[in-house]
């Protein structure tokens, strides 16, 4: 044990590792955020709503099929995603025309359908999952304590944001959807099926949104409010790193969740605030946002 | 953006000419008569909630800035002002001035980093400094925390008036109600009205003809933030209680939702919709958290079907100004 300007270490890091992990959150949700953003041009605010999806069906497949973790990793992501592209196809194909401000409010409208919905089967209160068998322990660094399920979740996810970015940025697939998203009528001349890229991406985004979900179900409880508080801040993020770029998606959101882990440990009362504090304070110096083009 | 049919394109007629004063006219009747058939508690209640979506309804439908925080300046005044007619003490006309002043130093504050923004990035934008002024609600000791301020007196109105009379604090409801469209009409007709529809219509063309856009936005969230803010007073004072509710998002996304049920851009139509919405509550309460369902559905449905709303959709039909 030492202590770092007055703070035991072992606090310390405690709280840099529960930063780091709501940091990879924050990554992922605001990746798939500004993934869907860039094809849709719609703010996906069902995103929190699908995020819980992704925990609850975690917990639902352990509930009546007894399949675990690991396979609750594939399946809830792809179950969701599924429920994503219907939701693309019967509600927001319509609204690609229209002001950007409707895909918000309808989005918004759907959160409210699913939060609603589960909250009428489940109650508010949160239900535990389990951790797999292969992921429980830690190490002890001798400075701290380290769980072996938060070094997986940051793991993990790097890995998937850093994979998000290689196929869009490095892949002819990733080339035909940044040419999508600059000029869809251009690429579609080219003979490419333009509105199944477009589905398809939205189902993508919103398995991100459910692969973090099952990831943040052994942590925190699987509880139907869990999505709404969080895009709220996932929000704030994307408006300081600005959607125009995938990496700067993830850079913001590890570092804001530091951030946010520092806080707590330093000056706990503002530790819930803080992000928003970081957001106005961007919008003074930079309003375009950290890594944002000027819209 | 959806408009209502120039009306001045039309052949004129007394209703088309003077609709908008016939509106009026008919809503003043209605709402004189409303206490005497219906609760006048409910109508006090959706009163407030009117005054609260209209003054959200100038940002949206005449300058076209979607504010999804506006629960800020509405939760916050009756906070101050419920704290100010409880443990200051003052009366309660003192007390709602006070909670506009603060809402008004908030929707300043909000909006000078909200402009910074455009479009989409705006809404987000108020919905975190909303989220954030929620939990410094949450943590300040003067809120109360869950249990809110409660009990507050609704007092002596200028010395004279005993508000503990519903009649009477019916009166004065209406009074404020009615006061807060007079002033929306009065800004929404005036030449800085007119510069805000240029800005919704063209912003690019606004700057270009030499407006400081940015002044008038900024201008138009605090009026926007102001007119929240003595919804939420009065409300304060109405119903003797300002608590979490009031400043959490889902009551940003309820004004949202009263307006674009009534018609966004429209004078009446946030009037309208924030009855309906407050009617569907009343006479659905036995269903519990099914309410926020049937909320979602009738954004989902209002967006996809019925973007006008019910007065936008009325006046459509009618091809008059409503």
């Amino acid at each position: 044990m030492f202590e770092i300007f007055g703070i035991p270490s072992q606090a310390l890091f405690g709280q840099l590792l529960i930063g780091l992990i709501n940091g990879s959150f924050y990554a992922l949700l605001s990746l798939g955020l500004a993934v869907i953003f860039g094809m849709l041009n719609i703010i996906n605010f069902t995103h929190g709503a699908q995020y819980m999806l992704g925990a609850l069906t975690a917990y639902l497949i352990l509930q009546f099929s007894g399949l675990g973790y690991w396979p609750s990793l594939i399946i809830a992501p792809i179950l969701v995603g599924i429920i994503g592209i219907v939701i693309e196809r019967f509600f927001l194909q319509w609204l690609y025309k229209l002001d950007h401000l409707y895909g918000l409010l309808l989005t918004f409208g759907l959160a409210l359908i699913i939060e609603g919905v589960c909250r009428n089967y489940l109650g508010s209160a949160g239900l535990p999952y389990t951790l797999p068998e292969s992921l429980r322990g830690g190490q002890n660094l001798g400075f701290m304590f380290l769980p072996n399920y938060r070094v997986w979740v940051i793991v993990a996810s790097l890995t998937v944001c850093l994979g998000t970015w290689f196929v869009i940025e490095r892949t002819r697939i990733g080339a035909y959807l940044r040419a999508a998203t600059e000029n869809p009528t251009l690429v579609r001349a080219f003979g490419i099926n333009v509105p199944r890229m477009i589905t398809l991406t939205y189902g993508f985004g919103v398995a991100l949104a459910a692969f973090a979900g099952v990831m943040a179900a052994p942590i925190y409880n699987v509880s139907p409010q869990m999505g709404s508080e969080l895009i709220i801040v996932v929000f704030a993020v994307v408006v300081i790193g600005g959607m125009g770029s995938i990496l700067g998606a993830v850079v913001t959101g590890f570092t804001l969740g530091i951030i946010e882990g520092l806080t707590k440990v330093f000056f706990p009362e503002a530790s819930n605030t803080v992000i928003f504090v970081i957001m106005a304070i961007v919008l003074l110096v930079r309003p375009a946002g950290l890594f944002g083009r000027r819209a | 953006m959806e408009r209502v049919v120039d009306p001045l394109t039309k052949k004129p007629s007394v209703l088309r000419a003077h609709s908008e004063t016939i509106g009026f006219i008919v809503m003043v009747a209605a709402l004189v008569v409303a206490p005497f058939v219906t609760y006048p508690l409910f109508v006090m209640q959706a009163l407030c909630f009117a005054l609260f979506a209209c003054a959200f309804n100038l940002l949206i439908g005449y300058v076209g800035l979607l504010s999804f925080g506006h629960a800020l300046y509405f939760g916050w005044a009756s906070y101050i002002a419920a704290h100010a007619a409880k443990v200051w003490g003052l009366p309660p006309e003192l007390a709602i001035l006070i909670g506009t002043a603060a809402a008004a130093g908030l929707g300043l504050v909000a909006g000078s980093l909200a402009i910074r923004r455009q479009g989409i990035y705006f809404a987000m934008i108020t919905l975190a400094l909303a989220q954030m002024m929620y939990f410094v609600a949450l943590r300040m000791k003067f809120t109360g925390g869950e249990d809110g301020i409660q009990g507050v007196p609704r007092g002596t109105l200028f010395g004279l008036f005993d508000l503990r009379n519903d009649m009477t604090m019916y009166v004065f409801v209406l009074a404020v109600f009615l006061c807060g469209m007079l002033l929306i009409h009065r800004i929404i007709n005036s030449p800085f009205g007119e510069v805000l529809k240029a800005i919704r219509e063209n912003e690019t063309r606004a700057i270009s003809l030499g407006y400081k856009t940015d002044r008038y936005k900024l201008l138009a969230f605090v009026l926007s933030a102001t007119l929240a803010g003595v919804a939420g007073s009065t409300k304060a004072i109405l119903l003797q209680i300002a608590s979490l509710t009031d400043v959490n998002w889902p009551m940003s996304g309820e004004v949202v939702l009263m307006s674009l049920v009534g018609g966004l851009g429209t004078i009446f139509g946030p009037v309208v919709g924030s009855f309906v919405i407050l009617a569907m509550q009343y006479k659905f309460s036995f269903l519990g958290e099914w309410v926020l369902v049937i909320q979602g559905v009738i954004f989902v449905t209002c967006v996809l079907l019925f973007r006008r709303g019910i007065i936008g959709e009325l006046a459509n039909k009618l091809r008059i100004r409503l």
